[in-house]
């Protein structure tokens, strides 16, 4: 038993370690990190977040991200939830072909959208705002919540329904009061994850974005290549992008094993 | 094949109980004969699956121990232990033919290829599925499935037993009756120690020679299924066996008489013991109607095929009757007979009269 | 069962219309792209399939996609298996699986820019834990900036680092799944450590893994953020994957045509393989 708990051990702390790495930078000062090398910050400094979180064109960056990520989420659950329930419970002409085709919009490189979108969106005078990014988000998004929900949907019995039907309930006040709460897991999974993907993607959002929506990402960018090597800022900057994710992935903790399989082992 | 003796045997799932409470089994003292049909009956959470994965090696008792043949195998695995399980859901594998899934125990045992193929074809023969041989086992209906299951078990020609843990559950009931018959031919065939753990009464009355009654972790009874309909030894046997169960009444117990409700009742024997919690224990079919007697009113007939059950009230106590003929109306007054060898005495659940000598 | 119902259309409308218009219109911009030629100025002239056979046959494309195959290639044989091993050894139930989970996935909620600067610091010889680690304590001469095979190193041990998770808990959610009567029967037929996984763990595990495949294959194909700001795609063009060249041609150079034509065909690429991957997937669920 202790042999074998060594390898999940090992693999941690190898994950662990650049994470330790860009804290531990975070909270170093200039000189310090361009002096050599130290295992631990000597002179232990706050100088870098201080920086972050008093300079607009910073924190405006995660507030930039969150912002749109957050309409991402909201958006491609909402839309995803009927169109997986249709295809969870219904056949249709093209119903096969349609779920491919949403499932290869995953599959596009975002380097090939990168250019065109740029067009898209600025043609329809939405160019640097939030809407843009979260509507580009959705192109990987929006298949991906269908695809999750339909698995977390197929597993819930048809008599659910009938029974509600029955019972003499409308349509939409079964698919609220009664459907809903029976998937509640499956539409945190699928919000987990579209989360995931929105707040992790830079190319879309970069491209999308000048001065108003700037991503977090892109701020960071600017410090690299301007300001030099400014590391420690660029580490905080870093360690700060790490935390929502930590948050919400510890929400969520219960479901990760079931949602990674989409609901349909 | 051998003889399995379970002795003071007991389990828990925490680690430092403290009271009774905290065993799911309490005290296990039983001996099986080599080669019998045994079942374990009993309600769900009764401790008898618990029981089965200790006799088959899958869990280690906290007390007692385990002896096969008067060999003591408590510390031995599963696997040493020479034993075969059939489990409530068939497990196969998916990826191996329905042959290579029998030829498997004895593989990895590195029995050799001509005793194997023997051994194979003989058990196919015996479970009808020698033309499924070569088929993907992840094919096959449940009660297939489940036919592989156990010939995985039989297949060894050297397991001490074997046995089921409510191996029906997902069989259909129409299939459910054939793989049941097909199982006692089995038993008659190789003579292994069989055991069979259920909480359905038939099944486990059908198939055992001798019957385990188990409630919360105790072993109630042990005995053929004629004697636990006829005189059970716990109220829980009485009840559990039997459809409608035995009736239940709160009685008052002096010598061999019983007072129900302000009626004597004569009773099989003396009593013994006194206080606690004294009832009355009768089964239907020994309830007669006449024209003196405990008067009843009936409250329901419900007709179920091959014979009536009355309902009946006695004061403020409840009670059932069968009969086959002679049906009262609902609502009419009735008089009520005991059948005195079959009127018996329960203190705290357990028997207290003391069978007549003829 | 599933029941025929046309209606069930309106259902699926808006994700339909979303879809559509976020990747029908920029793919017709691509596809009016890969067959013309622009000098700029809005004027553009028919040039038919001339760019995507230039594409296909240039050395430059055949290179980047050479590297590609390769990594992803190698992402997948390192990922795989030890992911598997990973989940295999995790423990079942208690205190501690949470704590794994969580820590395990983790890199993957790391915004992938941040990776790429991540590894970079991580890695800078001198100041980099792993750099002066393998420069100053071992002795390695390791520099990415200037070695191709030191930068491969790095970019595919940062991918392993970032996705090898994935496979993880694809593997470990399979693996929980399956009853603890398959084992129990699995040890009554005194079946080996090797036959358990051969026979019971493999079997239960190939949908999530045929999942675990499908993804990492796509991702890994699609790999654009991260080996950009680790090694810019350098030294030289040794790291320069499909999608880093593609995005230097589009928005550095600004040749749309070859851009939109490779563009074509490096969707073309993924969407076959993944398409191959999904039949499979399917075959397998009709069983």
């Amino acid at each position: 038993m202790k042999k074998r708990s060594l390898i999940p051990i090992l693999y941690i702390a190898f994950l662990m370690l650049p994470i330790y790495w860009l804290v531990a930078m975070s909270f170093k000062t200039t000189n310090e990190i361009l002096s050599g090398f130290s295992l631990f910050p000597q002179t232990f400094t706050l100088e870098n977040y201080i920086t972050i979180f008093t300079d607009p064109t910073w924190y405006w960056g995660y507030i930039n991200s969150i912002i749109y990520v957050t309409i991402n989420t909201v958006l491609s659950v909402c839309v995803a939830l009927p169109a997986a329930y249709a295809f969870s419970r219904y056949r249709f002409l093209g119903d096969k072909q349609l779920f491919f085709w949403l499932l290869t919009n995953r599959m596009a490189p975002a380097a090939v959208f990168a250019l065109p979108f740029f067009q898209l969106y600025s043609s329809i005078h939405l160019f640097d705002t939030y809407l843009a990014v979260a509507l580009a988000h959705t192109l990987f998004n929006v298949p991906l919540a269908v695809w999750i929900l339909e698995g977390f949907m197929r597993g819930i019995p048809k008599e659910l329904d009938e029974t509600a039907y029955v019972d003499g309930y409308s349509f939409p006040r079964f698919f609220v009061t009664i459907f809903l709460p029976n998937i509640k897991a499956g539409v945190g999974v699928a919000a987990f994850f579209c989360f995931m993907f929105s707040w992790v993607e830079m190319l879309l959002a970069k491209t999308l974005t000048a001065v108003e929506a700037k991503p977090i990402a892109a701020v960071m960018t600017r410090t690299a290549s301007s300001a030099g090597y400014e590391l420690g800022l660029l580490a905080a900057a870093g360690t700060l992008t790490i935390i929502p994710g930590a948050i919400v992935i510890w929400f969520v903790r219960n479901y990760i094993a079931r949602g990674f399989a989409m609901g349909r082992v | 094949m051998a003889q399995i003796k379970l002795s003071n045997l007991r389990h828990s799932y925490m680690p430092t109980p403290k009271g009774p409470e905290d065993y799911a089994l309490k005290e296990i003292d039983v001996t099986w004969r080599d080669g019998g049909a045994y079942a374990l009956l009993g309600p769900s959470g009764c401790g008898k699956s618990t029981l089965l994965n200790i006799i088959s090696g899958l869990l280690t008792p906290s007390e007692g121990q385990i002896l096969f043949d008067g060999q003591d195998v408590t510390a031995l695995p599963p696997d040493q232990r020479n034993i075969a399980q059939v489990f409530q859901f068939p497990v196969i594998y998916d990826t191996m033919t329905v042959g290579e899934n029998l030829a498997f125990p004895l593989k990895n045992r590195g029995v050799d290829t001509a005793t194997i193929e023997r051994r194979v074809s003989e058990i196919a023969e015996m479970l009808d599925v020698t033309n499924m041989l070569n088929t993907r086992a992840s094919g096959l209906s449940p009660d297939n499935k489940q036919k592989i299951s156990m010939g995985r078990g039989l297949v060894r020609d050297d397991v001490n037993a074997v046995m089921f843990d409510e191996p029906l559950t997902v069989i259909d009931p129409h299939l459910k009756w054939k793989l049941r018959s097909k199982l006692k031919e089995l038993h008659q065939r190789v003579k292994a120690t069989m055991i069979y753990v259920t909480h359905d009464q038939t099944e486990a009355l059908t198939f055992a020679d001798e019957v385990v009654v188990m409630q919360e972790g105790e072993v109630v009874q042990i005995g053929t299924p004629v004697e636990l309909f006829e005189r059970p030894q716990h109220t829980f046997v009485g009840h559990f066996i039997g459809s409608p169960g035995m009736n239940v009444l709160p009685c008052e117990a002096k010598g061999d008489r019983a007072l129900f409700e302000g009626h004597e009742v004569i009773l099989e024997g003396p009593t013994h013991g006194d206080g606690g919690r004294t009832d009355l224990g009768i089964r239907p079919e020994y309830v007669g109607f006449g024209d003196t007697g405990i008067p009843a009113q009936v409250t329901k007939v419900s007709d179920i095929g091959r014979h009536y059950v009355v309902s009946a009230m006695v004061g403020n106590t409840a009670l059932k009757a069968v009969t086959e003929h002679s049906v009262p109306e609902p609502g009419s007054q009735v008089f009520l007979q005991f059948k005195p060898e079959q009127s018996r005495v329960y203190r705290d659940g357990w028997i207290a009269t003391e069978e007549r000598a003829l | 069962m599933r029941t025929e119902n046309q209606k069930a259309w309106f259902f699926v409308l808006p994700v339909l219309a979303l879809v559509a218009f976020n990747a029908l219109v920029p793919m017709m911009t691509v596809v009016n792209y890969s067959v013309q030629e622009t000098f700029g100025n809005n004027q553009f002239f028919w040039e038919g399939l001339g760019w995507f056979e230039q594409i296909l046959r240039s050395d430059r494309f055949q290179a980047a996609l050479g590297r590609q195959f390769l990594f992803t290639f190698l992402i997948l044989l390192i990922e795989v298996p030890l992911g598997i091993i990973v989940a295999l050894s995790m423990p079942r139930k208690g205190f501690w699986v949470p704590v794994c989970l969580v820590l395990m996935a983790l890199p993957m909620l790391i915004p992938w820019n941040v990776v790429g600067s991540m590894w970079n610091i991580f890695t800078l010889p001198k100041i980099g834990l792993m750099g002066y680690f393998l420069n100053d304590v071992l002795g390695i001469n390791y520099d990415m900036t200037q070695q191709p095979i030191s930068a491969w190193v790095t970019v595919i041990v940062m991918d392993v680092w970032h996705w090898t998770s994935l496979v993880v808990l694809l593997c470990y959610a399979g693996l929980v799944s399956i009853p603890d009567a398959y084992y129990q029967a699995a040890k009554i037929d005194g079946a080996s450590p090797w036959s358990v996984f051969r026979y019971i763990q493999l079997p239960k595990m190939k949908t999530v893994l045929t999942i675990a495949v499908l993804l990492r294959f796509m991702d890994s194909f699609n790999i654009y953020t991260e080996p950009f700001v680790l090694t810019g795609g350098g030294p030289g063009n040794s790291t320069t994957l499909l999608s880093i060249d593609l995005v230097k041609i589009a928005l550095g150079q600004f040749d749309l045509g070859p851009a939109a034509a490779m563009s074509l065909i490096y969707f073309a690429i993924t969407l076959l393989v993944s398409w191959v991957f999904y039949t499979l997937m399917t075959k397998d669920d009709a069983q």
